[in-house]
């Protein structure tokens, strides 16, 4: 046994409204840049729909994650070590930036620069790509809250594989969202597609990273993750990926997207696991049972050998001990109500999800039926097959057990729940029914429901947690022209060359280069001062127009 | 001797071998950040999948095509039973197809890269440059090998490769190489300039080839560093003190 600690993730669908706070502020903090103007570490699906980028889900046709080769061994979907070699001067599967979309923004110059004239003038969208005028065809979600339906509703690859009959249904029974960020894989596919070895899994916390100095720019990581999650930076030439924040979760804050969520239904904390039953897990012939392989892959840390163990392997004590307050823990192994994002790739994801209950409760209820009675909502996990289905394709590689166990557990709560706030007596019959306690559904309750911020988030922040809050002021925080495209930034050799600057002060500067600048990102001279974020202060560049030269 | 010959043949080789290795050790150690292919793939798919591979697999063999006759004495290919007559019809039959290819596919990534605005936008000068040198190294190339495959034969081996042995033995044999038919000379001359500017260009990449990931594990693990409290290594000399 070899265990090892992760930092996860759980996502209680069923409180998601939709509303992109999670992806917006992880855009701010992340991907402000130019180069991923098209990147969203996270991003919010509307399901059914075809996600972002496009259709990523049918790996028939992206190549993504793991398959077994006929000796039952584990495979890149996309071709083994001699073929990524081979193909390495043409990904043959990459997404092209028309799979994601084509990042714009308005030209907001001439509203205010348009000649007089009859008619009013327009902020016309222009591309951050090529700076051309482009017409907006797609984006991140455009098919948000079904937008499009029913045109693009066979384009989600899950609703291909349900029946006919069932499609035509699906629109009115059923919608949710999927908020999705980096799974940071036990089996990490793009890891494995990296021919630099640039990509890595930390050891202590298990988040998956790009070393940039090492990136080399071979773009077989984005072929690699079934998820789309690795992005390639196409100013930097470089991969780049969601960090789960790793500079807040090693001081022990969680991630921008848990920290801004408004519906509170993220979920952070510690998994053990035991890393070398990892690929024997992954090589489960019944993609079926792969949801089950990983749950025995995950170490209990309430076990004693379990700890003497993992004490053992050097996993600092204040580790072990967040372990067992783990929320994650909570939910995905002792309640087992959160359910891994499409195991059937094999790569042993770790960002869970607890499958929605709501839509089921709101059709019944639109039926005329009582939406929280306890035998309705059974009933209706039995007759209403298309989301469970539905779910099962998402969450468990088409098994609608786990799926409709876990919806059972959330019926139970709101029933045990029900009861207690009219008054009634405890049945412990509900609680009877989902294999639990009375005081697990209420545990449950307070998780799922009341959900404190220190329950939701028990992070053990790193060693080295103190000291590097001190970093930003001790450590030179770079040159104040080293915004993009400023004359400090990039060396001799073209815009990525030089010395990379931190994280915090790159997208300082890049928001600050956003907010005063309303032209494409790459347009030198076209720069102006927005005078709402001008701080009133000195004489920057842009603030008034170049002087003409003198008429002679 | 002339003063031009000894510059060519005796002065500038050196100039570039210094170059070539003190620039890849100096942006190894200033510039990894910088060190990518710079691929434009996202941009544009649908050329680049065919003019890629031929280009890069034609420039390869090539490299190998180059091994064989200018670095491997012809004392040895003699021994191992190939001689002039077989060695002149391979080196045209192999070299032909390989720079044929490789120029195609050149030609067509450079009209991939001036008519598709976005992959224009991200080319830099020094892009340019390199191009302009690289398709001129190409082409010459070819011209010496058609020469040779018309004219001759002509065996380069017992000059041109002769004296691109004696540079890396100290004595460069100029007299041997101001003796060889132009269009070898300024191949030759072309192909220095470019091996000198190797690691200023975007053709850094091709010492990032990644043959080691034949040899790896698949999953990489790594430790976060303890020593390192920053995004970044510290800076070699004193932090800046605001």
């Amino acid at each position: 046994m070899k265990p090892m600690a992760q930092l996860a993730m759980v996502m209680n669908l069923d409180k998601c409204i939709g509303c992109h706070t999670c992806s917006v502020t992880c855009k701010q903090t992340w991907t402000n840049r130019a180069g991923v103007e098209y990147v969203w570490f996270n991003n919010v699906e509307t399901r059914p729909g075809q996600g972002y980028p496009r259709r990523h889900e049918d790996q028939e046709k992206w190549r993504g994650g793991w398959e077994l080769n006929a000796r039952g061994r584990l495979r890149l979907k996309a071709g083994g070590r001699l073929r990524k070699l081979a193909t390495i001067f043409s990904n043959p599967v990459l997404p092209e930036l028309a799979d994601y979309y084509e990042p714009w923004t308005y030209d907001y110059k001439n509203l205010t620069e348009a000649p007089a004239g009859d008619d009013m003038p327009t902020a016309a969208p222009r591309s951050l790509i090529t700076g051309k005028p482009t017409d907006i065809v797609w984006s991140a979600n455009w098919d948000d809250d079904l937008g499009g339906m029913p045109e693009h509703l066979d384009d989600d690859p899950l609703v291909g594989r349900l029946s006919e009959k069932v499609r035509g249904q699906f629109e009115e029974a059923f919608m949710f969202y999927v908020p999705r960020i980096c799974e940071h894989c036990l089996n990490p596919a793009c890891v494995a597609s990296c021919p630099s070895g640039a990509m890595y899994k930390r050891s202590e916390d298990g988040i998956v990273l790009v070393d940039q100095d090492r990136c080399r720019g071979w773009r077989m990581c984005v072929t690699g993750c079934p998820y789309k999650k690795v992005y390639f930076n196409h100013r930097t030439g470089k991969a780049e990926k969601c960090t789960l924040c790793y500079p807040r979760m090693e001081v022990g804050l969680p991630t921008v997207c848990s920290e801004t969520c408004v519906g509170r239904l993220r979920y952070l904390g510690v998994m053990l696991y035991d890393a070398d039953a990892v690929t024997a897990a992954a090589c489960e012939p019944d993609e079926k049972k792969l949801y089950h392989r990983q749950l025995d892959v995950f170490l209990d840390p309430e076990d004693p050998a379990v700890r003497q163990e993992c004490e053992r392997a050097g996993i600092p004590h204040d580790w072990i001990e967040a372990a067992r307050r783990s929320p994650v823990h909570a939910l995905i192994s002792k309640y087992r109500v959160a359910l891994p994002l499409h195991p059937e790739y094999r790569t042993m994801p770790m960002v869970w999800y607890i499958p929605p209950l709501s839509p089921i409760v709101d059709a019944l209820a639109a039926s005329g039926h009582d939406g929280e009675s306890l035998d309705n909502l059974f009933g209706a996990l039995d007759t209403l097959r298309i989301p469970v289905d539905y779910l099962a394709e998402l969450f468990t590689a088409g098994d609608p057990e786990p799926v409709r166990a876990s919806l059972e557990t959330l019926a139970a709560i709101r029933n045990h729940q029900r009861r207690k706030n009219l008054g009634e007596e405890e049945d412990p019959g509900i609680a009877g029914r989902v294999g639990l306690s009375g005081q697990d559904l209420d545990d449950l309750f307070r998780l799922l429901a009341i959900a404190k911020y220190g329950e939701r988030y028990v992070i053990p922040s790193a060693a080295a947690g103190d000291a590097r809050s001190l970093e930003e002021s001790v450590l030179g925080d770079g040159c104040s022209l080293e915004f993009d495209g400023g004359p400090g930034m990039g060396g001799p050799f073209g815009e990525t060359s030089g010395q990379p600057v931190p994280a915090s002060v790159e997208t300082f500067h890049a928001l600050k280069e956003r907010q005063t600048s309303d032209s494409s990102a790459d347009k030198p001279g076209g720069r102006r001062v927005n005078l709402l974020n001008w701080d009133g202060n000195g004489r920057p560049a842009g603030l008034f127009p170049a002087r003409r030269k003198k008429e002679k | 001797m002339t003063s031009a010959g000894l510059l060519l043949w005796g002065v500038l080789p050196y100039v570039c071998l210094v170059a070539l290795i003190g620039g890849t050790v100096w942006r190894h150690r200033y510039d990894k950040f910088g060190w990518t292919t710079r691929s434009s793939e996202l941009y544009e798919k649908r050329l680049l999948r065919i003019a890629s591979p031929l280009f890069h697999y034609g420039i390869i063999g090539a490299f190998f095509g180059h091994i064989l006759g200018v670095v491997i004495p012809k004392s040895w290919i003699d021994g191992i039973g190939i001689d002039e007559h077989a060695y002149h019809l391979i080196a045209t039959w192999l070299g032909i197809p390989a720079g044929l290819a490789a120029l195609a596919g050149l030609a067509m990534l450079i009209v991939r890269r001036r008519t598709t605005g976005s992959v224009f936008d991200a080319t830099t000068n020094n892009d340019k440059v390199m191009y302009v040198v690289l398709l001129g190294a190409i082409c010459l190339g070819l011209a010496a090998t058609f020469w040779n495959a018309a004219e001759g034969p002509y065996d380069y081996r017992t000059s041109v490769s002769v004296w691109f042995r004696s540079v890396f033995y100290g004595d460069p044999k100029i007299a041997l190489m101001s003796a060889t038919p132009i269009v070898y000379r300024i191949h030759a001359a072309v192909g220095m300039v470019l091996i000198g500017m190797f690691p200023f260009t975007r053709l850094i990449h091709a010492f990032a080839a990644p043959v080691f990931y034949m040899f790896r594990p698949y999953i990489v693990y790594r430790s976060r560093d303890a020593r390192q409290l920053g995004a970044r290594s510290p800076q070699r000399g004193w932090e800046r003190v605001r």
